[in-house]
């Protein structure tokens, strides 16, 4: 069965909270290559490069973000996306 | 009319002049307060992540970063002052000057050189009339500034941090804390080498770094000064507003209070005038009487 909570996703620049709810999957590329993010993640501290991260809402919505200079923090089904959003 | 009471009467005008200046200073500065508290409340989810995240780093690695190291023997440091670019706001820019003094003396005890990196005119004209060196200036930008402010300042301050041959050791930043409406201190923060702040290392998650710690910090690390010059910024701006708005009340008042004393005045100067011109003509008329008494 699909796991039993949700992400809680914070999208923030320097100027604003740009986005915040739940998500089902955040998805953003790192100098490493994609991940997803889903679900009971493992904690993790990445440094994204310019681009977009798009996020599954709950409510089945999903959501796409530009930003630059950003990083992705997960831990304990929280994630939060730092950036300069374009 | 008199001369006296044209006097007075010309300068209750310039004062009420003036007064309606100061009384829309004040209501503009008013107005600005609540949106500068709105925006450092606005940047502040970002400024904790990272902070966080820049401390989690710290704590879990063991690199040996320029920026988190401690140097053995400091030489040089940075010291960046937020200031008005304006001033009619009291004390405000002075008070940011004076804890820039004192932070700069006690780095002098230390035996260490520091740099002066200023924002704001009334820093810059403070050290430029001492001829005193300055390392950068920034100006135009202090009630409301932008990230792009932020970043070009905290990139000065990198370049000397990582400069080759004579670089800071040390980064200070003072600013302007906005405690409330009625409150805002002069405070200096240790920006870098990074002071861990006394995190329970134990609640932080372990995190997984992609690529990796040292990779994660040397990008962290920018945005991290980025941030904290930023948030800096902005609590000064709110800061000045507040000083701003506070030091306008006062001289609107005290217009009120110098108009109401000089309508005493005028007021006065007119009766007498009116006295004085009554006993004339009670005096000409009293003249005339007795002059024509004595021709009849």
């Amino acid at each position: 069965m699909a796991a039993s909570s949700n992400l809680t996703v914070e999208v923030v620049s320097p100027e604003k909270r740009v986005w915040s709810g739940e998500a089902t999957m955040v998805s953003a590329r790192t100098l490493e290559g994609d991940i997803g993010i889903l679900p009971d993640h493992a904690p993790l501290l990445g440094v994204l490069v310019d681009g977009t991260v798009s996020i599954k809402a709950a409510d089945g919505t999903s959501h796409e973000f530009a930003m630059s200079d950003g990083f992705i923090s997960v831990s304990k089904n929280r994630v939060s996306v730092l950036g300069e959003s374009a | 009319m008199g001369a006296q009471l044209r006097v007075y009467r010309r300068r209750m005008r310039s004062v009420k002049a003036t007064k309606k200046i100061t009384k829309a200073m004040e209501l503009i500065s008013a107005s600005r307060i609540v949106k500068a508290q709105q925006r450092v409340n606005a940047s502040s989810p970002y400024a904790n992540e990272l902070t966080q995240a820049v401390t989690a780093v710290a704590t879990f690695s063991k690199v040996d970063h320029p920026l988190t190291t401690p140097s053995l023997s400091p030489r040089r440091a940075a010291v960046l002052i937020i200031a008005a670019d304006r001033g009619m706001a009291g004390a405000y820019s002075n008070a940011a000057i004076k804890e820039g003094d004192i932070v700069v003396a006690d780095l002098k005890a230390r035996g260490i050189t520091a740099d002066a990196y200023l924002v704001g005119r009334k820093a810059l004209n403070y050290y430029k009339f001492r001829n005193r060196a300055i390392a950068g200036s920034w100006t135009g930008f202090s009630d409301n500034p932008q990230f792009a402010n932020a970043r070009e300042v905290s990139a000065a301050l990198i370049t000397a941090f990582l400069a080759e041959s004579d670089s800071a050791d040390e980064l200070h930043i003072i600013y302007t804390q906005f405690k409330s409406m009625i409150t805002q201190i002069p405070v200096t923060n240790q920006v870098l080498p990074l002071v861990t702040e006394d995190a329970p290392a134990g609640l932080l998650p372990q995190y997984e770094f992609e690529p990796d710690a040292s990779e994660v910090l040397n990008a962290l690390l920018p945005r991290y000064v980025e941030a904290r010059v930023f948030n800096a910024m902005l609590q000064s701006a709110a800061s000045e507003h507040a000083a701003r708005r506070r030091a306008m009340k006062s001289a609107t008042d005290n217009a009120d209070e110098l108009i109401k004393s000089l309508t005493r005045l005028a007021n006065a100067a007119r009766q007498a005038e009116i006295t004085q011109e009554i006993s004339e003509i009670v005096g000409g008329a009293d003249a005339l009487a007795s002059a024509s008494a004595g021709s009849e």
